[in-house]
């Protein structure tokens, strides 16, 4: 008689079985698991994708039982944000864990760029990633726009009404469009109904089959990595990258180790500072939306900062509204302007490295400059940063060709 | 070998299927198209939000010399300002700092209102209060001075979201985001005391 132990092992595999013959479990497994090779030479700045992954289901988890207490109108949307806050069991940390998903997913997600930047991740044949990337970037902003909307606040309506109107300055158009967008002649409760239906259903959706085709095209070429070298070029006798080694167990332990310690810090400020002494959460925000009175001092949440700097110093507003857009826009060229016979900065000559690192300084120059109140001096510094800004993209395709790089290694390096 | 070789060599007609496929695409593309329109002129304004559009009456007699008064008009905040001789005094003599001066963008104020003050009584400001940049309300501040934004500020309007800068008859001046002058929006008065938005008279 066979031991009850063993019986039910054997019972589990038969069921497993079961399902993978019908269903490709195992397959998908060794494919971007077990079987898939990264590079060994991984860093700390290759916790940030994954770590973008987890504040994704975060704030979907919580957004969802969010939007079982929110009342997407106008008239109750304000009073509704606190009734959760004070009223629903356990509202208040729902609301902050969602509030500040939010601000983390951008930190996140800007460290993960300048990871691109600095490693050259975005080069040849990593264009797709790199596209893949931007536009969940752009989605996501849009998804923090609409999201910011929904408490009815005043930094809301304000916000709302100084976003919607950029697009205004369309030529001819500008009017209707607006209008469109608004679906009533200022921003209103329709206004309001429609972010909320984008902010839960359409832009997540967008969201999530981006990321799907962001990790295909990663798992189709293979990671990139701070060498900048491609390891699938040195294979062992089993067709194995010698330099890689597979994603689970090793990166899938390394990557928990980045979730324990950034979960530490997302706890603390849900814990300790939820609105960040008014960077995460706005305090203009505490006071309903009045469509009489604007702010004093409007500014739009931190991460849009940079962008709002730009706009701020351009003193036309159709001229404003372009280069704004055009900030981001060349954001997307990287992979076609960055013509260095070396991927990453490691290798690269010391004026391009010079320029990334002034650009990365002018982003956050412009972050603070945008936050300010908009002084002559800061108009002034802000115009100087936003000339570096966009300089960054024509230096670097103009002295990345033909720069002296130093050697690159053949085989990944420590 | 492609697959439409070897389908042309098991006789098939391959003019007559790229017709096919074409003329179904096509057909496909034209239904798509019209099947949007619904789904896109859902967003603009309802009937609802069209009807709320009535004149708003205003008395005249709640607004104080030098004060303004805010009340909303078709979901815009209309400010209705009483221009004492002092204030009315501080809008010549910086015409060469403006965009528009003697109001030549049409669209932008009612025929009556072409003029130095922009209205049709001179003490009687009326004015959309959004700024023409991205549709902030300006902050009032008709007292002349040194401001932390402006060295030497004759008085009027200041934008707080983009620093825009108005004088107290609603014209922007050169070097700001706005483009336009204030809007002047259509009125007229039922009589000395009663203001009436949204019904345009004539100078």
């Amino acid at each position: 008689m066979a031991k009850p132990a063993s019986n039910l092992k054997k019972r589990g595999v038969e069921l497993f079985n079961w399902f993978d013959k019908r269903l490709p479990i195992s397959d998908f497994w060794e494919a971007h698991l077990a079987g898939y090779y990264a590079p060994k030479n991984f860093n700390f700045w290759y916790f940030f994708g994954s770590l973008a992954m987890l504040v994704l289901v975060i704030q979907i988890v919580t957004g969802i039982f969010l939007t079982m207490h929110y009342k997407p109108s106008a008239e109750d949307a304000f009073a509704s944000v606190e009734y959760i806050m004070r009223d629903v069991e356990w509202g208040w940390l729902i609301r902050y864990m969602h509030t500040t998903g939010a601000s983390l997913f951008f930190v996140v997600v800007y460290l993960h760029m300048f990871r691109g930047l600095m490693y050259g991740s975005y080069r040849k044949p990593r264009e797709l990633i790199w596209i893949f990337g931007m536009i969940i970037y752009v989605l996501l902003m849009a998804e923090a726009f609409m999201g910011y909307i929904l408490p009815w606040g005043q930094m809301s309506y304000w916000g709302a009404q100084v976003i919607v109107s950029l697009f205004g300055a369309v030529p001819k158009f500008g009017g209707l469009i607006t209008e469109w967008i608004r679906g009533d002649y200022f921003i209103a409760d329709a206004t309001l109904n429609r972010f909320f239906a984008l902010h839960v259903i359409a832009v997540p959706i967008m969201l999530l089959l981006l990321v799907v085709l962001h990790l295909s095209a990663l798992h189709q070429v293979g990671s990139n990595n701070p060498d900048g070298i491609e390891i699938k070029e040195h294979k062992g006798k089993d067709g194995k990258p010698l330099d890689g080694i597979p994603f689970h167990p090793y990166y899938t332990v390394k990557d928990i180790f980045g979730v324990g310690v950034f979960l530490f810090i997302f706890a603390f400020i849900i814990f300790f500072s939820p609105d960040l002494g008014g960077l995460f959460l706005e305090h203009d925000n505490f006071v309903p939306a009045d469509s009489m009175v604007t702010p004093i001092h409007i500014k739009p949440s931190w991460y849009f900062t940079p962008f709002y700097a730009i706009l701020r110093a351009v003193p036309d507003k159709l001229a404003g509204v372009i280069t704004m857009f055009s900030a981001i826009i060349m954001l997307f060229l990287l992979p076609w302007l960055d013509r260095s016979p070396v991927k990453s900065i490691r290798y690269r000559g010391w004026i391009t490295k010079f320029l990334i690192i002034l650009f990365a300084a002018a982003f956050i120059r412009l972050g603070m400059l945008g936050l300010g109140e908009g002084t002559i001096a800061e108009t002034i510094e802000s115009r100087i940063w936003t000339f570096i800004y966009f300089a960054f993209f024509a230096l670097l395709w103009f002295f990345s060709k033909h720069e002296k790089t130093k050697p690159v290694p053949e085989r990944v390096t420590k | 070998m492609s697959s439409d070789d070897k389908n042309h060599q098991q006789g098939a007609d391959m003019g007559r299927r790229r017709m096919l496929i074409g003329a179904t695409s096509a057909l496909g593309a034209v239904g798509v198209g019209f099947v949007a329109v619904p789904f896109l002129k859902s967003w603009m304004p309802s009937a609802r939000a069209k009807a709320v559009g009535a004149p708003v009456e205003v008395d005249l007699r709640t607004v104080k010399p030098d004060q303004i008064i805010k009340v909303m008009w078709r979901g815009q905040t209309i400010g209705i300002m009483n221009r004492s001789k002092k204030l009315l005094d501080r809008i010549g003599g910086h015409d060469e700092q403006l965009s528009d001066p003697g109001s030549a963008v049409i669209d932008q104020q009612p025929e009556f209102a072409v003029n130095e003050f922009r209205s049709m009584k001179p003490e009687w400001l009326v004015l959309n209060m959004h700024c023409t940049h991205l549709g902030c309300i300006p902050q009032v501040l008709p007292e002349p001075g040194a401001y932390a934004w402006e060295a030497d500020w004759p008085g009027g309007f200041f934008c707080p979201c983009h620093k825009s800068k108005f004088d107290l008859s609603g014209r922007v001046f050169k070097g700001v985001p706005a483009p336009t002058n204030l809007i002047i929006p259509p009125y007229s008065f039922l009589d000395n005391n009663t203001l009436i938005i949204g019904v345009s008279g004539a100078a």
